[in-house]
């Protein structure tokens, strides 16, 4: 690897770290999109301050940029408040006539001064992770540093603050303050990258690895953790791609991998990922597939005589709107585990384990049933109808009033035993 | 065909304005085409934008603009010619993708709406300049991105009844007809999709189909407008003529026709500013709506912060006002009263009491000053303030209240009587007449409140 390209390496590998920290915040509070507009309202600022000065001056730039930057944020919160604009309005308004503005002036510098000293204002724009010098890996590695070690001395503080900016408020904090000071910590970081990815890359940068972070884990630290990590791994590979491959732009390789590591992400995460999400939502249909049968065959069973544990399909089919596969799969699955046996001439027995375990299902129906009826305000995401729910959801006392209730009716399954619970029905 | 020939018109029209303007004739000509450009894409696009802004969804036109990159890039690939169908096809396809992509993440993906919408356009964008800077030989230009050649439409132009018409206007114009016929069209459904997506299902409204159906005009707008004007000028003519109109009127319609006029006059006065300051139009037109926007955010009738500002000022001045009438009455009730002990410690208010009463606020001065002037309040000698008769009947009237509403929540909740006041207090500015009515026959005529004083029984006024 030649020197420039290490340069760039480790300029765009810190400033992904950099930005996959702060970016967390952004997602977290719902402001992803206000890196965008903070991106946008920057440009005015650059140009301001060359117009100011006349040339080209780094630090002067960031703090033009920095000052519009936050300007377009203050613009966005007190139209938010003070006026019925909502915050989505707010955030495009922002960044349009903000980046309007940095258009117009672009173009009276460009029209007003000569073409060796304006150079470089337009990688403001589009990015140029060309322009990367030592110095800017100093830069950017200070302010990745910066970030880490504002967030680990006030970690408790933002961490309330994302999540319960109202209780941060309550315990004396200054949530506004600290607020603002996330604000800042955002715009530093997109004022500093914005020379080497440009206004829309840096967005993503901000926004991907945060986002694809928040599928891993639901804890603040192991997610910051891993943002940079993925931030740094996007601007490492995306850089590294770039080098390899002759007229592939750093910028748009980079965002491209943080779009593979996002979907990578959002399909086999555990628990939170797409995969991981449908497998659990697949096991719960089935499970309540299989208990909505036992129930049936529980009220089929009930109505006729207590010896009797053969039954015609038909029987079944004319209680339940099913089609006859239908219900020849649902049983299939309950006799690989025992429950039922297939007999000749479309009849089929049920198995004492499987009496049992209808006994439960049905248990389990009636008991939500009754507690629906008796509670029509309850949300009805508490009653799922799963047995194995009952007890984790509903306090002791209220599945003993309920079960007194069922047996005044007369309905409480009878041949539950007392030990049913231990019984292998799952 | 070109029966009509309106050349001598334009002409007269043309020269009218440029001595007026002491500017060419054929910069005038130039200048009103830009703006006629303008001003059919900046109307095309608010008019949707209103539908965005209503939705909360202003920002998937950001998104959308940034998105349809790839598509237009597509588009040429497989035509190989920059030619306007197959591009704008792409674009369309993935303007809709971009739309559906970020529901798709917020259902599915459990991805909060702003993220997945940053993480959809962002990739979607990146991957459109990769696949420009892998073909190399398409001459996308960059600038053209952002700005589009508004500078350049005014240039190419065609013949039509004698006038020169820019080219551009041959896509614009039925996007224009477009955007208008879907509003008029599917008015009601827009209507009701917007303001209540749950109404709308239950009335047999498809409401996922009229989004996807909306974000396709605003696909196919956007991109006819991208040529002329650039993603810029897209993004803020969705967004802020909507947000300006939503500020001035609260009926759909004429938040409509209000986006439309504010692209209009966004054309004329971008263009002008423009033209004076030698910069990009497209640029120019977008600070044009913003400064409207700010105009408007100041000044709207009732939306505006002034006039929130003013109406906030005359309802704590109200309160101050009538929190000191209250006190003197309280104080003058004391002192008539029939207990000899109140009567000889109670002494008349002065001057600097009424701070007190107002709790120190700062409008205490032009409160009192304004209970004077209505004839309300009458300094005596001495710095004594006292109630005129008017004032008198106003302090009955808040007394009453006070009372009356102190008595009901007595009734009604199980409050401890400490904390009857403070409730009543806050609300009796906001009892008139016909409540009082209500509550006094509520509560059986009921004349003495939980503290045990007595409700005052209204006073009428002896004048009329």
């Amino acid at each position: 690897m030649s020197y420039t390209t290490t340069i760039i390496f480790a300029g765009t590998s810190l400033l992904g770290a950099c930005a996959g920290l702060v970016g967390c915040f952004a997602v977290l509070r719902r402001r992803a999109l206000v890196g965008d507009a903070l991106a946008h309202a920057a440009l005015p600022g650059v140009c301001l301050a060359f117009l100011v000065l006349g040339y080209r001056s780094l630090p002067a730039m960031l703090l033009g940029a920095f000052v519009t930057g936050i300007a377009g944020i203050v613009c966005i919160s007190t139209l938010r408040q003070f006026t019925r604009i909502k915050e989505d309005a707010a955030i495009g308004i922002v960044l349009s006539v903000f980046f309007g503005a940095g258009v117009v002036l672009l173009r009276v510098i460009m029209n007003s001064v000569s073409a060796g000293s304006k150079a470089g204002l337009e990688t403001y724009i589009y990015g140029k992770t060309t322009s990367i010098a030592l110095a800017d890996v100093y830069l950017i590695g200070g302010a990745a540093v910066g970030c880490l070690a504002i967030i680990v001395l006030l970690y408790k503080e933002f961490q309330v603050v994302v999540f319960d900016s109202e209780f941060a408020g309550v315990q004396g904090w200054p949530a506004f303050l600290l607020d603002l000071l996330l604000m800042a910590m955002i715009a530093f970081a997109v004022v500093i990258g914005l020379p080497a990815v440009g206004v829309v890359m840096m967005a993503a940068l901000l926004i991907i690895p945060a986002a694809a972070a928040r599928f891993w884990t639901e804890q603040l630290w192991v997610m910051l953790a891993m943002s940079a990590l993925m931030g740094a791994a996007m601007g490492a590979v995306g850089t590294t791609f770039s080098s390899r491959f002759e007229g592939l732009p750093a910028g748009p390789a980079i965002v491209l991998c943080g779009s593979v590591v996002f979907l990578i992400s959002l399909l086999t995460a555990p628990r939170r990922g797409l995969l991981a999400r449908l497998w659990s939502e697949r096991k719960f249909r089935r499970r309540m597939a299989r208990q909505r049968t036992l129930n049936v065959l529980y009220n089929v069973w009930e109505r006729s005589h207590p010896e009797v544990l053969s039954f015609a399909m038909d029987d079944v089919l004319r209680r339940k709107s099913w089609t006859f596969d239908e219900l020849h799969s649902a049983l299939g699955a309950l006799s690989r585990e025992g429950c039922v046996s297939f007999q000749p001439e479309g009849r089929f027995a049920m198995t004492d384990h499987g009496l049992q375990c209808a006994a439960m299902a049905a248990r389990g129906f009636r008991m939500w049933e009754l507690f629906l009826t008796e509670n029509a305000e309850a949300s009805s995401g508490i009653a799922d109808f799963d047995y194995r729910s009952l007890e984790e959801r509903l306090p002791r006392e209220m599945i003993a009033e309920l079960e007194e209730k069922l047996k005044e009716e007369g309905r409480y399954p009878t041949i539950m035993r007392r030990d049913g619970f231990s019984h292998e029905c799952n | 065909m070109n029966a009509i020939d309106l050349s001598p018109i334009a002409e007269t029209v043309c020269t009218t304005l440029g001595r007026w303007l002491s500017a060419d004739p054929g910069d005038v000509a130039l200048g009103l085409r830009t703006i006629a450009v303008g001003s059919v894409c900046n109307v095309s696009c608010a008019v949707l934008g209103c539908y965005l802004v209503l939705r909360r969804m202003s920002l998937l036109g950001d998104a959308i603009s940034h998105a349809i990159l790839p598509g237009l890039v597509i588009g040429f690939l497989l035509t190989g010619s920059i030619s306007i169908v197959p591009m704008f096809a792409g674009a369309l396809v993935f303007g809709m993708l971009t739309a559906f992509l970020t529901q798709t993440l917020q259902t599915y993906g459990r991805v909060s709406e702003d993220a997945g919408m940053g993480v959809v356009f962002t990739s979607l964008f990146a991957l459109g300049v990769v696949l420009i800077s892998g073909i190399g030989r398409m001459h996308l230009d960059k600038d053209c991105v952002f700005e589009g050649k508004i500078d350049l439409v005014a240039i190419d132009i065609t013949e039509f009844a004698g006038l020169g018409v820019p080219l551009a206007l041959g896509s614009l114009l039925p996007v224009l007809v477009m955007a208008v016929a879907f509003i008029l069209l599917f008015w009601k459904e827009l209507k009701v999709a917007s303001f209540d997506p749950m109404l709308a299902t239950s009335m047999g409204i498809n409401a996922t189909q009229i989004h996807y159906l909306l974000m396709g005009m605003v696909a196919g707008t956007t991109v006819a407008a991208f040529e002329a004007v650039g993603s810029i000028l897209v993004v803020a003519m969705l967004i802020v003529p909507g947000a300006t109109a939503h500020l001035l009127t609260d009926r759909l319609g004429w938040m409509i026709l209000w986006s439309a006029v504010m692209g209009v006059l966004a054309a004329i006065l971008g263009y002008i500013g423009a033209a004076y300051w030698n910069t990009s139009v497209a640029g120019m037109m977008a600070v044009a709506v913003g400064g409207q926007f700010l105009v408007v955010v100041i000044f709207a009738p009732r939306h505006g912060l002034l006039s929130k500002l003013v109406g906030n000022l005359e309802l704590s001045l109200r309160i101050v006002a009538e929190d000191i009438v209250a006190a003197l009455y309280r104080l003058e009730e004391q002192r008539t009263g029939s207990s000899e002990v109140d009567r000889a410690t109670v002494d008349q208010a002065t001057w600097a009491d009424c701070r007190g009463f107002a709790d120190g606020s700062l409008l205490t001065r032009p409160a009192a000053m304004m209970l004077r002037l209505r004839g309300q309040l009458a300094f005596v000698s001495g710095g004594r303030v006292e109630l005129t008769d008017a004032g008198r009947r106003l302090g009955n009237s808040l007394v009453r209240s006070h009372r009356l509403w102190e008595t009901f929540l007595d009734r009604h909740f199980e409050l401890p009587a400490d904390h009857l006041h403070e409730p009543a207090s806050r609300i009796e500015h906001f009892i008139g007449p016909a409540l009082q009515e209500k509550l006094a026959r509520e509560l059986d005529g009921s004349a003495v409140d939980p503290h045990g004083r007595s409700i005052p029984p209204l006073e009428q006024d002896d004048t009329n």
